[in-house]
């Protein structure tokens, strides 16, 4: 059962990251004028010396943080998803990726879940745009702690790695106790009979879903693929292979370039299997309640299970 | 400034536009008006004002040095190949297959490239990181930046400029190579930039405005900068001549990019050693 408890991931970003800057004095925060939101305040409060804010001026802070990573530091540039991936988004092919510099892009308001603030926020499209680019790694945590530690996880390697956090609050699916790794999915259930690959805030819905199907008598190994690039393409192919490759992925993210296309590729290639893709149908969100942005996209525990079912018969 | 005449200056500029316009020749690809205005900074820098090593390019107290317009790195090549950065050899593989020295520079490639660039607009951001991390670590180094005056229309310029100034980054010299002329006219034809000295005034930095081909006013701009106690960060509108140096390539918009052939080579060669 889910549990309860609601935060938003940014807010796990905001908790390490301080625990993190405090551990090392070469961890910095770039921030671009929306630390508060993005949960630095605490950071730029308690570890000045490790802060700056370039403004609200992100391909600067890209650059500033590329300057930054030449001379030792690891620097996280702060800012929301649909920014820290198109506003930013040469810069960080040219500045970060191309000279493989040690800079994290941690960004709040993935996919839909800046809901009130609408389409101009709502970054949907920022994992592929990131995936396609050299050197860069992808990871967007289910939860809060799962945040928490992939932000540890990611200040740990060398190398550039885009960060997706929620802006609004989801449930808490791990405790602290969790480990993760960067490149590898968790395995949140498991069975034979259908998968379902989910990351994100879209985690606890393929958790709902599957716990609804065990009801009926389908058991389905659900997966936390919290790294779209590098995808951990031995468990998709492990899907395939034990759960008869019958595959539904669910991203709060455009449908195209992301997990789902991430692990088509895997399937095709492979030639067996059939893959549902669940997520943002290429088009623009609005202002809306989170949940109904969500059922726009058909991004519900309903549709998973119908998928499954729809894939088993 | 190191212990180094202006005469010996000049000839290490010489030599840079030389062996920059052997490659471009022999690559038969690559930006030779561009590098020829920068030649004087480029050689004023590192024969004469750097703090390096070229045994140890990655040294951590080293002054750093961006070209933010890439395009021009045939000169900074050539000030790295014959400083022994790297076998001179290579000097003969410009953008070659496998070459250290692409189009434009590769800091993973090539030794003593401090940042990659080639996409204008962004080293500038690159030289501010660079000096904040100075700062922050108490180090002494300085951070020069050469930046082209096409750049200007770049957004990205203008929010280092003000990051620059935010931070008081004395450390920061930004050497504006103002040849006027970009690809597709000249700096006026394209996007005016009116009074840059005025502007990067109002910015908060200290203002130098040279003849930037000549090494005497660059050396002692550099002097002035080194004496300074102001606090701010560093402009120097260097007023330069695209292809200087070159009868048939000076404000010639179609030298920014084209390499010569043997005839127009020899010719160019023979100019640049009885210099200007």
């Amino acid at each position: 059962m889910l549990s309860k408890k609601l935060i938003a991931t940014r807010d796990g970003f905001g908790d390490e990251i301080v625990e993190l800057g405090k551990e090392n004095k070469d961890i910095y925060v770039v921030d671009v004028d929306i630390g508060k939101s993005c949960k630095t305040g605490k950071f730029a409060h308690e570890l000045p010396q490790q802060h700056v804010n370039v403004g609200i001026a992100e391909q600067n802070g890209a650059g500033v943080a590329a300057g930054l990573a030449t001379c030792g530091k690891i620097p996280f540039v702060v800012t929301y998803a649909v920014f820290g991936s198109l506003r930013m988004g040469e810069q960080i092919r040219q500045e970060i990726c191309y000279p493989n510099l040690n800079v994290k892009i941690a960004c709040s308001h993935g996919g839909l879940t800046p809901a009130n603030d609408g389409a101009s926020h709502q970054g949907i499209e920022d994992m592929g745009v990131l995936r396609s680019i050299p050197n860069m790694r992808v990871v967007m945590p289910a939860d809060y702690y799962a945040a928490r530690a992939l932000v540890r996880e990611a200040a740990k390697i060398y190398g550039p790695v885009y960060l997706r956090f929620t802006r609004d609050a989801i449930p808490v699916i791990y405790d602290e106790n969790q480990k993760f790794e960067i490149g590898k999915a968790v395995t949140l259930r498991d069975g034979k009979d259908a998968a379902i690959i989910a990351n994100g805030d879209t985690v606890r819905l393929g958790i709902e879903a599957a716990e609804f199907l065990a009801t009926q008598g389908i058991n389905v190994r659900l997966l936390d693929m919290h790294t779209v690039k590098p995808l951990d393409v031995e468990a998709v192919q492990k899907c395939i292979d034990e759960c008869n490759g019958r595959i539904v992925v669910v991203e709060d993210h455009n449908i195209m370039n992301g997990l789902g296309s991430a692990v088509c590729e895997v399937v095709a290639e492979a030639g067996r299997g059939q893959v549902k893709r669940i997520g943002i149908q290429d088009q623009f969100g609005q202002s809306a309640p989170y949940e109904s942005l969500l059922a726009m996209n058909g991004i519900t525990v309903k549709n998973i299970v119908e998928s499954v079912k729809a894939l088993i018969k | 400034m190191k212990d180094i005449s202006v005469q010996q200056l000049k000839e290490h500029a010489k030599e840079l536009r030389k062996t920059a316009l052997t490659m471009i020749y022999e690559a038969q690809s690559g930006h030779p008006g561009g590098a020829f205005s920068s030649a004087e900074i480029t050689a004023a820098l590192y024969y004469g004002e750097m703090k390096i090593d070229p045994k140890n390019p990655k040294w951590a107290d080293r002054d750093r040095f961006i070209l933010s317009k890439g395009h021009a790195c045939p000169i900074q090549y050539a000030a790295l190949g014959l400083l022994g950065y790297f076998d001179e050899h290579y000097l003969h593989e410009l953008r070659k297959e496998g070459s250290i020295l692409q189009g434009h520079p590769d800091m993973k490639k090539c030794p003593g490239i401090d940042i990659s660039t080639g996409s204008l607009g962004q080293g500038l951001s690159c030289g501010v990181g660079m000096a904040l991390a100075g700062k922050r670590d108490g180090k002494d180094y300085r951070v020069f930046v050469i930046i082209g005056d096409g750049e200007l229309d770049e957004g990205e310029i203008w929010e280092a400029i003000m990051a620059g100034n935010a931070w008081k980054l004395d450390n920061l010299v930004i050497f504006l190579d103002n040849n006027g002329l970009q690809l597709d006219g000249t700096t006026d034809q394209v996007i005016p930039h009116l009074d840059v000295c005025k502007k990067l005034e109002a910015f908060g930095y200290e203002v130098y405005d040279i003849d930037g081909n000549d090494m005497q006013q660059v050396v002692d701009t550099l002097n002035k900068i080194n004496a300074s106690t102001s606090g701010k960060p560093k402009f120097v509108n260097a007023r330069t001549v695209k292809g200087k140096g070159v009868s048939y390539m000076e404000n010639q918009l179609a030298w920014h990019g084209m390499a010569p052939n043997k005839e127009q080579y020899e010719q160019a060669m023979q100019e640049l050693e009885r210099g200007f």
